[in-house]
């Protein structure tokens, strides 16, 4: 499976690559691969105010629907329009595909998040 | 697959000529404005009598319910709608009534709508009941709301969050999202069923309750129900039961008696009514005594020996349904409580529970059981022994069992299971039908490993092979167009 070094990661699958005060979201191979194929991807609304830990879209594979949860709170600045056509994307590359980008309004949210081999250990506990 | 009527019309092979209405025709340039006009032909497909008799007749043949064989569909009960049902909600002086008849002219109708609401009432341990609910996801709305009328009464208005389980049915968070509410997630522990020291975590004053179903969607009882109840409870909430399980405990066990104070029941599961297929489903709603201010009205009420319609109910969140819900199904639910009486009901529950560990003893030693202890009313496989070498899925164990005319049970659900097959018997199936299914799933766990493509490939019998689910999400296809 693969997790990126530079990334942090959330319980929930989600992964986020921090700049500054810009953050990157998506979600990780894991959850790409235990969703199964993608067919749906609500995206969060463009500068919506989101918490850590709280709901900001949804990913609807075949086999389930998934709440996607912000790892940070913060504001939407962008999100990812190329996904409401191709949702297949977060199948194929997860890390090159990022959902949404929020301007952190805390840097602190990133304390609770977990490193690669914090994550890869996590996920080895759930199999 | 065969053709659609569309593609199966001839012009001009509609023999039918209608008569002469015998009035003045009126001009119809004259009675419709131009917009609703139409300009082009309607395109309706035409058929010759036989030719739309054997279009439907051949439609029927393709369909699969119990009255066709076994089907273990988990959380669903689908048990079998006994025929005395249709006879008892077809009698004409109850299938010809009116709605707008006034009471004094419907008193048997009357009788049994009050005694239905006291039959569940008795069964459930609840004070009150609402019959109005056109189906289950309608009754978790109007419990719902019932909870937020109640602490908005109170003058609790810091309540915007409802709790619900992990493993949880989705229409408890898309109920408690339509009502207003946030939706908090309570984790499950590793026996499958609530976190105690998770719901502590989150219960506060900003939460109106809990929706639980128990036994849950893993088949298990929640053992801590009382624990439950303290906690939410404490801290001022109120107790939601998601009646979809019924089944695993009616006649032993009531929800009234573990604590809840809101319950919905699914008639069209536990009593017997009809599932879907168009048809009107039904799903009455109880309280407890300090909640029932606050249901849907009219309640039918007994007054000496007459039953009225009790519209004087101030505090009632109002009507949930148009007239007094779908009265049909609630005779059907009447006529299987009244066939099988208080002992029989218990019966029912107790070998519904009894097939399902049955079967769980039997598929043990070929499917890997994640939560391998006694079950209710049904229990999860998964295809954790399947998947190596050949990649099997719990999706290609459902398609071959098409291939052996099973209707498949339920697949990836509850989601805090991976790759989750849930198998619900029921209490109507005999032992030679569950041992010819155990069978079946017993030949294909040994297909799995001998001639996985057997698997892969299915289903090869049925008129429409393995559909391509993920082009038909991404790109539907979702109505006929002519050439």
């Amino acid at each position: 499976m693969n997790i990126p070094k530079k990334l942090l990661y959330t319980k929930e699958h989600e992964w986020i690559k921090v700049n500054g005060d810009k953050g990157h979201v998506g979600i990780t191979d894991y959850a790409q691969h235990h969703l199964g194929d993608i067919v749906f991807v609500e995206l969060p609304e463009l500068d919506e105010e989101v918490a850590a830990g709280e709901s900001m879209g949804v990913v609807e594979s075949v086999k389930a629907v998934a709440t996607l949860f912000s790892p940070v709170s913060g504001q939407v600045m962008e999100v990812n329009e190329e996904l409401e056509e191709a949702p297949e994307l977060l199948n194929e590359d997860p890390y090159g595909n990022w959902i949404a980008i929020i301007e952190l309004s805390d840097q602190g949210d990133l304390e609770g998040l977990m490193s690669a081999d914090e994550y890869k250990s996590y996920c080895e506990t759930l199999e | 697959m065969s053709k659609l009527i569309f593609e199966k019309g001839v012009k001009g092979s509609n023999s039918f000529r209608l008569p002469s209405a015998g009035l003045p025709q009126p001009d119809i340039n004259h009675t419709l404005p131009p917009i609703f006009l139409r300009h082009k032909d309607t395109d309706l497909p035409q058929l010759s009598e036989v030719e739309a008799v054997r279009h439907f007749t051949e439609l029927s043949k393709l369909a699969y319910g119990v009255d066709n064989g076994f089907y273990p569909l988990g959380s669903c009960t689908m048990k079998y709608s006994p025929k005395i049902n249709e006879w008892a909600a077809r009698l004409p002086g109850l299938a010809a009534l009116h709605p707008y008849q006034v009471p004094e002219t419907i008193q048997g109708a009357l009788q049994i709508y009050y005694e239905m609401q006291e039959f569940l009432a008795e069964i459930t341990g609840m004070d009150g009941f609402t019959l109005q609910p056109a189906a289950g996801a309608h009754g978790e709305m109007v419990g719902v709301m019932i909870i937020k009328a109640y602490h908005l009464y109170q003058g609790d208005r810091e309540r915007t969050k409802m709790m619900v389980p992990d493993s949880a049915h989705g229409t408890n968070p898309a109920t408690a999202n339509m009502i207003g509410f946030d939706v908090i997630e309570v984790k499950s522990n590793q026996r499958g069923l609530v976190d105690l020291d998770d719901l502590k975590s989150k219960m506060n004053k900003e939460v109106a309750g809990l929706m639980l179903t128990n036994p849950n969607t893993l088949g298990l009882f929640e053992e801590e129900i009382q624990d439950i109840a303290a906690v939410v409870h404490e801290a001022g909430g109120l107790l939601y039961y998601d009646g979809a399980n019924l089944n695993g405990v009616i006649g032993v066990a009531r929800p009234g008696d573990m604590g809840f104070d809101v319950i919905h029941v699914n008639l069209h599961k536990t009593f017997s009514t009809p599932h879907g297929g168009g048809g009107p489903g039904a799903g009455p709603v109880g309280v407890k005594e300090h909640l029932l201010p606050f249901l849907p009205k009219p309640l039918v009420v007994k007054e000496g020996e007459l039953y009225n319609f009790d519209y004087d109910r101030p505090l009632s969140i109002g009507k949930a349904r148009n007239f007094y819900g779908n009265f049909g199904v609630i005779l059907k639910a009447y006529a299987y409580i009244k066939a099988l009486g208080g002992e029989g009901l218990k019966d029912a529950c107790q070998n519904a529970v009894l097939n399902a560990n049955y079967m769980r003893h039997q598929l043990r030693d070929d499917y890997n059981i994640p939560l391998d202890r006694l079950c209710k009313h049904e229990f999860i496989i998964n295809s954790k022994k399947q998947a190596d070498p050949h990649g099997i899925s719990t999706m290609d164990i459902a398609k071959r069992l098409i291939d052996y005319g099973y209707h498949p049970p339920t697949v990836y659900f509850p989601l805090i299971i991976s790759e989750a097959m849930m198998i619900e018997p029921t209490e109507t199936e005999s032992k030679e039908r569950l041992d010819d299914f155990i069978a079946a799933m017993k030949i294909i766990a040994k297909e799995a490993k001998e001639a996985p493509e057997l698997l892969l490939d299915a289903p090869h019998n049925a008129v429409i092979r393995r559909v391509d689910e993920v082009k038909a999400a991404r790109k539907p296809v979702v109505k006929w167009e002519a050439p």
